[in-house]
């Protein structure tokens, strides 16, 4: 049982379901229906189905008929990568796993550009690999960092990719909620998107992709999803979704609290030691997420300290599969694995209080006393 | 009639997809709220607790079809499965073997999956299906050579009902090394099954047609069968399907399971005596009605009737009171003819005159009265 007084200081991982989603698909549930089914049940589970779709595209700015659920973010990014026809990938040193071992399977050329110590992608570098075999290329870019919450100059790098001849995918999945996305504006041509990172279910997210773009999934089955992606979908999960993108604004105000919690939790730690490190602070980022170095200090144990705290934080990714392992971002920001294994990502949401922040400076100034002083 | 007691719209197409239980949504609520955590979290209670309530939900499953624990997989749905089982174990063994065998009834995805394998140079063979829907496990073992990898049968028929001779075609399969694969979307919970007594290597589950939730599935796969996962990312599932588990849709499925075993007797019992009931009162009352698929071997939740002389969208369009099909959901939003009823040797009129009745547990004996009365009258005008 989680108790009640856990403070939760993981949004990155997860976000706690909106009490308006959870009514929603509570509704949706109840109603049931095959949404592929053409009696009056059917029909109206169809109905719910596209007016999410709608709801998801105008928030997004893109045309509802771009958007292919799916069931979350790992299968619509392996779906962008592995299923366009191209024989060439671009991707980045910072990427979630889930495109990270999609690259991994890619059949064809990998390139992996690195990034400076802000965790920003060298846009030369990009240039120079698109000089090259453009048309059969695809470049696959992580828009706000999972662990950091750098923002990549989207737009920048689309406009190189296109005057290049090469398509870009983007994986906006922590950028959803938390900073404006416009798909059109961006002028990419595939995105990835998850619910629960957003306050909607775990279990469901999407493929935004471009008609025009030959994309097929790795799940064939009875012609859903205009034929791109096979299997009932999950009509609870999405209406869920959609409803949770549905209050963006409220999500964005919330983000500018939070925003000021986590530059207190920084400049508080800062005033307390010099040899404290923010990843990606001079850079543009996400407003919800600080990765803190702590010296002498593993991340193992911080999590462990924290969690007797009880807060709960994480070292990282949570998909790393039980192991507590020194980040690949941080470390390919900073070279150092020292620095990395002594990190932690602390990341708010829209439940978050002001008590949390203080809670988590207090833990994190016990903890540096223990060691440092 | 019992119109009084009866309410409408009645919703008879159980094969499409089934109401939610109570009980599920109940069990799934706390997972939605309060227990909201990542269970890949491996570091807070937030985590541990979600995947503790993932890891019972694995073993509901598991039981309900005599498996271990650590041989299901989630997934997204059946769909899902049926794709990772057909594509995953065939390229898991290819280019050593390179041959499948599946039947002309399977569901829309196992087809799609086996073409696109014969796309990328596999050879597939199609099993045929007789007056009854059943295959012939005569020439099941003729077709196998020495590059069989897979044999993929489903257990229910989502159209009409027919229930495979499980344990047989296993026993077959494993005489000659091959991988049983079975898509029992339409079974478990249902009918009984074990894995280990019908030599069954895989199988594909789903959460919908168990009056479970939309979106999640599972993939039992026995313990040192290689597969290669459809998709790749944090390696959750033991690295075979990646992508955070919804522990709300997996609690969902698990509970699903465990009140199907529960109920299985008393589901059954009900269902069947409903069916009956549905299937005689048709037949009093409509001389040109016929049942499709063994009238034996199959699940009774299931009747597929043609209604010769009637064509079955004007029918369906006419009974506004009660939801039924004319066959896979998948395929109806298309209006194409079943290739199903077509491998039973059912002529292009007679697929066009036949419609899908599916009944549940939610379904009452006022609900069939009301059907049945209502579907002879129906059929009685359009005659």
């Amino acid at each position: 049982m989680a108790d009640n007084d856990l403070i939760y200081l993981d949004y990155n991982a997860t976000v706690p379901i909106r009490p308006e989603v959870i009514k929603r698909m509570a509704e949706v549930m109840e109603e049931g229906g095959n949404p592929s089914s053409v009696h009056a049940l059917g029909r109206k589970a169809k109905a719910r189905m596209e007016n999410a779709r709608s709801i998801i595209a105008s928030v997004i700015n893109c045309r509802p008929q771009m958007i292919i659920f799916t069931s979350g973010g790992t299968e619509a990014n392996n779906m962008a990568i592995l299923s366009t026809g191209k024989s060439r990938l671009i991707t980045s040193q910072v990427e979630h796993d889930s495109v990270r071992s999609a690259a991994a399977r890619f059949d064809g050329k990998v390139d992996y550009l690195a990034v400076d110590h802000n965790g920003q992608i060298d846009h030369s570098a990009l240039i120079k690999l698109l000089e090259e075999d453009a048309e059969n290329t695809i470049v696959s870019i992580l828009y706000a960092n999972n662990e950091t919450g750098v923002l990549q100059d989207i737009k920048k790098i689309s406009a190189i990719c296109h005057e290049a001849g090469a398509i870009l995918h983007i994986d906006a999945i922590q950028a959803l909620s938390k900073v404006p996305i416009d798909f059109k504006d961006m002028g990419v041509d595939l995105m990835s998107i998850s619910s629960h990172k957003t306050g909607g279910p775990q279990g469901v997210g999407a493929l935004v992709a471009h008609e025009k773009l030959p994309v097929k999934s790795f799940i064939l089955g009875g012609g859903q999803e205009l034929g791109r992606r096979g299997g009932t979908e999950n009509i609870a999960g999405i209406a869920g979704f959609a409803k949770a993108v549905s209050m963006i604004e409220q999500s964005f105000q919330k983000m500018k609290l939070v925003e000021k919690w986590r530059d207190e939790i920084e400049q508080k730690i800062m005033d307390y030691s010099n040899e404290a490190l923010f990843f990606g602070k001079n850079a543009p980022r996400l407003p919800n997420v600080s990765t803190i170095y702590m010296p002498n200090v593993s991340s193992e144990t911080q999590v462990m300290n924290f969690d007797l705290d009880k807060i709960c934080i994480s070292s990282g990714s949570a998909c790393s599969s039980g192991k507590v392992k020194a980040s690949h971002v941080i470390e390919a920001m900073v070279k150092d694995k020292n620095i990395a294994s002594s990190t932690i990502r602390m990341s708010m949401g829209w439940a978050s209080e002001h008590s949390d922040a203080e809670a988590f400076i207090k833990s994190w100034k016990k903890q540096y006393d223990r060691k440092n002083r | 009639m019992t119109e009084k007691t009866v309410n409408l719209p009645i919703y008879l197409d159980y094969q499409a997809t089934t109401p939610l239980d109570e009980r599920v949504l109940k069990a799934m609520m706390p997972f939605l709220t309060e227990k909201f955590g990542n269970p890949h979290s491996v570091e807070h209670r937030f985590g541990w607790e979600a995947e503790a309530a993932v890891d019972v939900a694995r073993k509901q499953v598991a039981d309900l079809i005599g498996a271990d624990e650590k041989e299901v997989i989630f997934t997204s749905g059946a769909t899902e499965s049926n794709n990772m089982a057909i594509k995953g174990i065939a390229f898991a063994n290819y280019p050593q073997k390179n041959h499948v065998i599946t039947v002309k009834s399977e569901h829309e995805c196992v087809l799609a999956s086996a073409r696109s394998m014969e796309k990328m140079g596999f050879v597939v063979s199609y099993l045929d299906i007789d007056k009854d829907g059943l295959i012939n496990l005569d020439q099941l073992e003729a077709m196998m050579t020495d590059k069989t990898i897979l044999v993929s049968v489903m257990a229910v028929n989502n159209e009409i009902g027919v229930i495979q001779e499980l344990k047989a075609i296993g026993r077959i399969c494993h005489k000659h090394g091959v991988i049983f694969h079975t898509d029992a979307a339409q079974a478990v919970g249902k009918i009984p099954l074990d894995v280990r007594e019908m030599h069954i290597d895989v199988m594909s589950i789903s959460g919908h047609k168990i009056y479970g939730p939309k979106g999640v599935g599972a993939l039992y796969l026995k313990k040192g069968t290689g597969i290669i996962p459809l998709f790749d990312g944090g390696g959750q599932e033991m690295g075979l399907r990646s992508g955070t588990l919804s522990p709300a849709l997996c609690v969902g499925l698990g509970s699903a399971c465990a009140i199907s075993q529960m109920d299985m007797d008393k589901d059954f019992k009900h269902i069947s005596t409903l069916s009956a009931a549905l299937l005689s009162k048709i037949r009093e009352g409509l001389n040109s009605a016929f049942l499709n698929g063994s009238e034996d071997m199959r699940y009774p939740g299931n009747l597929n009737l043609t209604f010769r002389g009637v064509k079955s969208d004007l029918l369906i369009a006419d009974l506004k009171d009660v939801a039924i099909s004319t066959g896979s959901a998948c395929s109806s939003a298309k209006h194409k003819p079943s290739y199903v009823l077509a491998a039973l040797g059912l002529d292009k009129s007679e697929i066009e005159a036949s419609v899908r009745i599916g009944i549940g547990r939610m379904t009452t004996e006022d609900d069939i009265n009301y059907t049945a009365d209502y579907i002879i009258k129906t059929v009685q005008n359009l005659l």
